[in-house]
């Protein structure tokens, strides 16, 4: 009876917490949501010495990192999915699998290092010229090439989350039945009929759950941002440009912050993050729940 | 005989079949490009001095991070403690008691919600719970914030573990006129040691790598803590506040900081996977 009880609380402690976590968030940005209001969210303006905050930059900055992470690793890492399903032999998948998953080992500030030192630099130097000189003429690609920015934020987050929707990708294409694969081929199908129109559409569900995960992931990233990003409060429209994320305002400020205002609105961009994350992975769960329960399998 | 698509459509397949070659080929080069960055750069920095001295301040070469390696196994240490039974003990529930019950789904659903959570977002947390109401930061905050993210790991692995093993094991222990709790104890957990281990190392090696919790709870520190009732050096923050500073002294210490964690990390991950395999065998 005891040990059961014992195992109940701390199965409950789980949910517990992230309720608690909600709450301490709520009550330490309610100053900061009583004095700026629903104007927090759209404000660009960050000024520690005006003590006038608002969300606007930094969320511009997660969104636009986040998209162009988006934009790179869900092709990349459906085709490697692809690759290590029906391409590669059985020792190969093996081995590239385990080798994939070492990158989602990788800590986040091992990313950071690299990228600053290693990768913007060779941006700077090799791909932002040439991008500026051919598609130059487009808002996206003016400005100075400084290497860290948006860019190599962006780049460096799909290096990051791709092995997570690779991962699940995967089990989700090596789940589909063995039947209905052999029968696409026995019609006379190509590998890449198979997959694109048998695979795809069975899994769909899954690989939405999928991109939703890594979506999750890439918003909250922290480091490697903030190694990165250039943290700048400014919004531009160039993906040259310094910019800043919510993760990586709370990482380069918090530490410093010492007025009551300035913690309870960085707190209140926590609890933003906070919102936006537990949606996104509620609806990944969500789908992919479904998805392996009408598998009838367990998750 | 054996008909063959037309040439369009094999030609579509070839063309898709080396793209998806390449990007893995892709996916493996940027490992590759990694860990070289970080394997050249740091292994100049290791030498005895490193593993046992202080740091120094900027411009005076030398120096170690001897505190920070101390503080960051101190804290991983306290946090495994923290988060190991509880989690432990959650998967118990998860896959002996619980099963289907609305509890067990909540759980779990939570679980997975916590390990995708951001890990600053448990920073902020712990620091508005602890850092904030004592007026100070400490290693106690780091390892409870590092030990609130292992939670969901231990207990979804310890669970995953404990449901592989088949039910006569348990049925034949109960069947003794053994209770429950002692089957599980005695039984399952032996049976099952190298799976619950396995899930350990992993969470283990997630946080060992962890920034973003420390930055606000734990700090860092330039000193030796007897301990960890104050900010407490540990080599992530020790890493990024060297990296972020302009002397080629403290970068070259983060660079070799960084392949040590990075080693650390690494080497969990395979002897989680080794174990596992051990299991399967």
């Amino acid at each position: 009876m005891i040990f059961r009880g014992l195992s109940r609380g701390c199965a409950f402690l789980v949910p517990a917490l992230i309720g608690g976590i909600f709450l301490a968030l709520l009550i330490y940005s309610l100053p900061a949501i009583k004095k700026f209001g629903v104007g927090f969210l759209v404000s660009p303006e960050w000024n520690p010495v005006t003590q006038e905050f608002g969300a606007a930059s930094s969320i511009f900055g997660t969104v636009v990192s986040t998209l162009i992470a988006m934009l790179l690793a869900v092709p990349l890492s459906l085709a490697i999915a692809f690759f290590l399903v029906e391409l590669a032999p059985p020792k190969v998948s093996r081995v590239v699998s385990t080798l994939i998953e070492l990158l989602a080992a990788i800590p986040s500030i091992i990313f950071g290092m690299w990228g600053l030192f290693v990768f913007a630099p060779f941006l700077q130097t090799q791909v932002q010229p040439w991008l500026a000189s051919t598609l130059g003429f487009l808002p996206l690609f003016q400005g100075p090439p400084m290497g860290i920015g948006i860019m190599s934020a962006g780049i460096i987050l799909a290096f990051m989350i791709l092995p997570f929707i690779c991962a699940i990708a995967r089990d989700v294409f090596l789940l589909v039945p063995r039947t209905i694969r052999e029968s696409a081929f026995g019609m006379g199908a190509t590998t890449w009929e198979v997959m694109y129109k048998v695979m795809i559409p069975y899994g769909l569900v899954g690989l939405i759950g999928a991109v939703f995960l890594g979506l999750g992931r890439a918003l909250g990233e922290t480091m490697a941002i903030t190694f990165v990003i250039g943290n700048s409060h400014r919004i531009s429209a160039s993906l040259f440009a310094a910019g800043n994320s919510i993760a990586s305002t709370l990482a380069n400020e918090f530490a410093e912050a010492t007025e009551p205002m300035y913690v309870s609105s960085l707190i209140a961009l926590g609890l933003v993050l906070f919102l936006i994350t537990y949606l996104v992975q509620i609806l990944a769960q969500f789908l992919l729940r479904r998805l392996y329960r009408s598998w009838s399998v367990g998750l | 005989m054996k008909p063959r698509p037309p040439i369009g459509r094999r030609l579509v397949n070839g063309v898709v079949s080396g793209l998806a070659a390449a990007s893995a080929l892709m996916g493996l080069l940027a490992l590759a490009w990694i860990f070289w960055g970080v394997l050249s750069r740091g292994v100049g920095a290791l030498n005895l001095d490193f593993f046992t001295s202080l740091p120094n301040p900027p411009g005076v070469s030398g120096g170690g991070v001897a505190n920070a390696i101390v503080g960051t196994l101190a804290m991983t240490g306290l946090a495994t403690l923290l988060a190991v039974p509880v989690g432990i003990m959650a998967g118990v529930f998860l896959s002996e008691f619980g099963q289907k019950s609305r509890l067990a789904d909540q759980s779990r659903f939570a679980a997975n919600v916590l390990m995708g959570m951001p890990s600053i977002i448990i920073g902020v947390f712990v620091y508005a719970i602890l850092v904030l109401p004592r007026g100070k930061f400490s290693g106690y905050a780091g390892a409870l914030s590092l030990g609130i993210i292992m939670l969901p790991v231990v207990a979804r692995t310890a669970e995953d573990m404990l449901r592989l093993l088949p039910n006569t094991l348990r049925e034949a222990g109960l069947a003794l006129g053994a209770p429950t709790w002692k089957v599980t104890l005695t039984i399952l957990f032996r049976a099952a040691k190298p799976g619950l281990l396995t899930g350990i190392l992993l969470a283990v090696a997630r946080v060992s790598g962890e920034t973003a919790p420390l930055l606000f709870t734990a700090l860092n520190s330039p000193y030796w803590e007897s301990s960890l009732a104050g900010p407490t050096p540990n080599l992530t923050v020790t890493i990024f506040n060297f990296a972020m500073s302009p002397y080629p002294d403290w970068q070259q210490m983060a660079w070799g900081a960084s392949l040590l964690i990075t080693c650390g990390v690494l080497a969990l991950n395979l002897a989680a996977r080794f174990f596992l395999g051990e299991k399967h065998s």
